[in-house]
């Protein structure tokens, strides 16, 4: 007989309970006659709900599971929870979405819940296998909600495009991962960090690790391999393009994160050199390509390339402050970009129609509530005082200052002060300009309201109090380092 | 090592030699007659209906998403079989979950109606 | 003899050809395969590697890559017939109303 290994379901509960919970909107979409997608929703948001509760007790845990392909420790406790309170918030922008648009989709929260079991495995895998197979769960699933739309060229040219590249820069990695298992002879984290720390690291190896580094690049959209971001998030749909942006990025930081701190963490000299280059691109030319775009999607597509870059800043760094800075700024960035998806979602109405900066001209008039809620999530991505995306532009650049790397943090302070400029000009047309056709009342729905309230609630408060959350951040890097 | 290739390779000039002998003698030697119903492609002895580059219906594609994708999936009840003795209970459970998640699509794709023809 | 390197280097030009193929090419059903090939390529380095190393883990992973290109490929297929239906073609190049 062979030896059953050690199972250890407990490490896997919250992605467990979103896939159950997709399996079982797959099968009760199909028999319910009118408004599945409600029923697909709110199975989504209680699964949500019980992962998030199922999870909570979890922290503090160090335990492998599956024989060592997963582990339950801190840092996947935290990105767990990112992951759950992205796929929460983007259920509720999504039914109202679903219904502006008058589409039926059930399986639109089914490959939700799909896409964020396959984010969590790969935030929680210590074995390159189990992290690529966590990271094609997300895309795929990812690939087909791009393309959701029946009706739209638009969503399906991006949802082609995102394929395309996205398989692309899976091919890389996974070529990544043969070269390390043969440079190394092991697939799991422990092995190769093992085999990096014993000093005699071939050129085989060396170049494994940059075709990994080049394919998480792409995930994270990090200049030069960003070039699908604007298209993809231009042409999908709304909630969606927020989720991309917040989950999908935080899930590749995360396995990015521990695949080069718990691996390659002795030769980070050499990877922090090719870091510092991809940051400063990556900062300059999003922030740049942000202030000629009209269409707003495009414009938060650059921006959040370029707030790539700033995350890329606290890789450089390399110490615990850094990592720290960095689960901080997810954390943050995930409320104030869904959140400005969210506004983006309701001025957005049937088709998409009105996607255009031009289009918020008016809006501080004729929704007041919706044009402050816009322009704190456009404050807190500029990085300004007091919202929860200030702390974690200067956590971030505080732990680069102390590791020595003062010229990337003057780029970094000097692009972001460039940032402001696009951003505020939304600002602006929200208060300061009149629209030359007044349009029709935009309707809220207690779906969209709440998400609403909850970003703006939770920017402002991790803004000015935010010790207890980077305690948080900084407890969860522990296991890391 | 190498000495037992020998047969091999043996075999392959054999083969390369007939072939390339019966084509070039029958190029030269043979006579030529060509007629229309000659020059026409044998499909069993039926007239052709048309060219083989014309399209197909789409629903082949259906059919071949779901081909590749459920027949791909063997890949895992293979090397599972073969050591299916020693798994007793546990690797039969585990199997039957994950068959489960594939009936689940199965459903789905058969309510959908992407296996109905017409 | 075959050895290691005739593996990897055989790998390494079928990884390339993907890649150009992935470039170079214009029809959306040859990028697809392209891509294929190069998991494919991969999947022959894994093997001979597992084989060298005498590990079991590079045929494991191999089992897993093709069932995810397969899936991938599943799902490129549906988006290719949800463009072609929109748009009456699979070329690339006309495929651009999103600027890149």
């Amino acid at each position: 007989m062979i030896p059953v290994p050690e199972i250890n379901l407990g490490g896997v509960l919250p992605a467990l309970i979103l896939g159950v919970a997709g399996l079982l909107a797959t099968l009760l979409g199909l028999f319910v006659r009118k408004g599945a997608a409600t029923v697909g929703a709110i199975i989504g948001f209680t699964a949500v709900l019980i992962a998030l509760a199922a999870n909570a007790p979890l922290r503090f845990m160090n335990t492998p599971a599956f024989s060592g392909m997963i582990v339950l420790d801190t840092f996947s406790w935290f990105f767990n929870l990112l992951i759950l309170l992205s796929v929460g918030l983007t259920i509720l922008i999504s039914m109202k979405y679903l219904t502006d648009q008058g589409l039926d989709l059930y399986e639109y929260f089914a490959i939700l819940l799909f896409s964020s079991v396959g984010m969590m495995f790969m935030v929680s895998g210590t074995h390159l296998l189990m992290i690529f197979v966590g990271l094609e769960t997300l895309s795929i699933g990812v690939y087909v909600l791009t393309g959701v739309l029946p009706k739209s060229s638009k969503a399906s040219e991006a949802s082609l495009k995102y394929l395309l590249l996205g398989s692309f820069s899976s091919a890389l990695f996974l070529y990544g991962a043969a070269l390390l298992y043969g440079a190394s002879g092991s697939l799991s984290l422990a092995g190769l960090a093992k085999y990096f720390q014993s000093g005699s690291v071939s050129t085989m190896g060396l170049i494994g690790m940059g075709l990994l580094l080049v394919g998480f690049s792409f995930k994270v959209a990090a200049v030069p391999f960003h070039m699908w971001t604007p298209d993809v998030y231009d042409g999908a749909p709304s909630p969606i393009t927020g989720f991309m942006s917040v989950g999908v990025k935080a899930a590749a930081f995360a396995a990015f994160l521990r695949v080069f701190f718990e691996c390659f963490g002795s030769a980070q000299v050499t990877w922090s050199h090719i870091l510092w280059i991809l940051a400063v691109l990556t900062m300059i030319l999003g922030n740049l390509a942000a202030l000629v775009q009209s269409n707003i999607k495009r414009m938060l597509a650059y921006s959040s390339i370029a707030h790539a870059g700033y995350i890329l800043i606290g890789m450089v760094a390399g110490t615990a402050m850094g990592a720290a800075g960095i689960l901080y700024y997810l954390l943050a960035y995930i409320f104030t970009n869904l959140g400005a998806f969210a506004v983006v979602t309701m001025v957005g109405r049937k088709g998409e129609a009105n996607i255009s900066i031009d289009d918020y001209r008016g809006l501080g008039k004729s929704h007041p509530a919706l044009a402050l809620a816009m322009s704190i999530f456009l404050f807190s991505l500029a990085g300004i005082p007091p919202t929860a995306g200030f702390i974690g532009k200067f956590t971030i650049f505080g732990a680069a200052i102390a590791s020595g790397y003062i010229w990337l943090v003057i780029i970094g302070v000097l692009t972001s002060a460039a940032s402001v400029f696009y951003y505020f000009r939304v600002v602006m047309k929200m208060y300061m300009e009149a629209p030359e056709v007044e349009p029709e009342s935009l309707k809220f729905s207690p779906s969209m309201a709440l998400a609403l309230t909850l970003t703006v609630m939770v920017v402002l408060y991790i803004g000015i109090f935010p010790t207890t959350y980077l305690n948080l951040a900084t407890e969860s890097v522990k296991s890391l380092f | 090592m190498i000495e037992s290739y020998v047969p091999i390779l043996v075999t392959f000039l054999v083969a390369t030699f007939i072939g390339s002998a019966i084509i070039v003698l029958s190029t030269v030697l043979a006579k030529r007659n060509p007629t229309p119903i000659k020059l026409m492609p044998y499909e069993c002895g039926m007239d052709p209906i048309g060219g083989a580059r014309q399209r197909f219906s789409v629903r082949f594609f259906i059919i071949g998403m779901l081909f590749i994708v459920f027949d791909i999936e063997l890949i895992f009840l293979f090397p599972w079989a073969k050591i299916f003795n020693q798994l007793i209970p546990f690797g039969f459970i585990e199997m039957l979950l994950f068959v489960l998640v594939l009936l689940v699509g199965l459903v789905y794709v058969w309510k959908k109606g992407a296996l109905e023809w017409e | 003899m075959v050895t290691l390197e005739h593996y990897l280097v055989l790998s390494a030009l079928l990884f390339a050809l993907g890649i150009a193929g992935v470039m170079l090419r214009r029809n959306l059903i040859v990028i697809l395969m392209s891509l294929e090939l190069m998991m494919n390529a991969v999947n022959l380095s894994f093997v001979a590697f597992s084989r060298y190393l005498g590990s079991i883990e590079g045929q494991i992973f191999v089992l897993f890559v093709m069932v995810v290109a397969a899936a991938e490929v599943a799902v490129g297929l549906a988006i290719a017939v949800a463009v072609f239906k929109q748009r009456g073609t699979i070329n690339i190049n006309d495929i651009s109303l999103l600027k890149w």
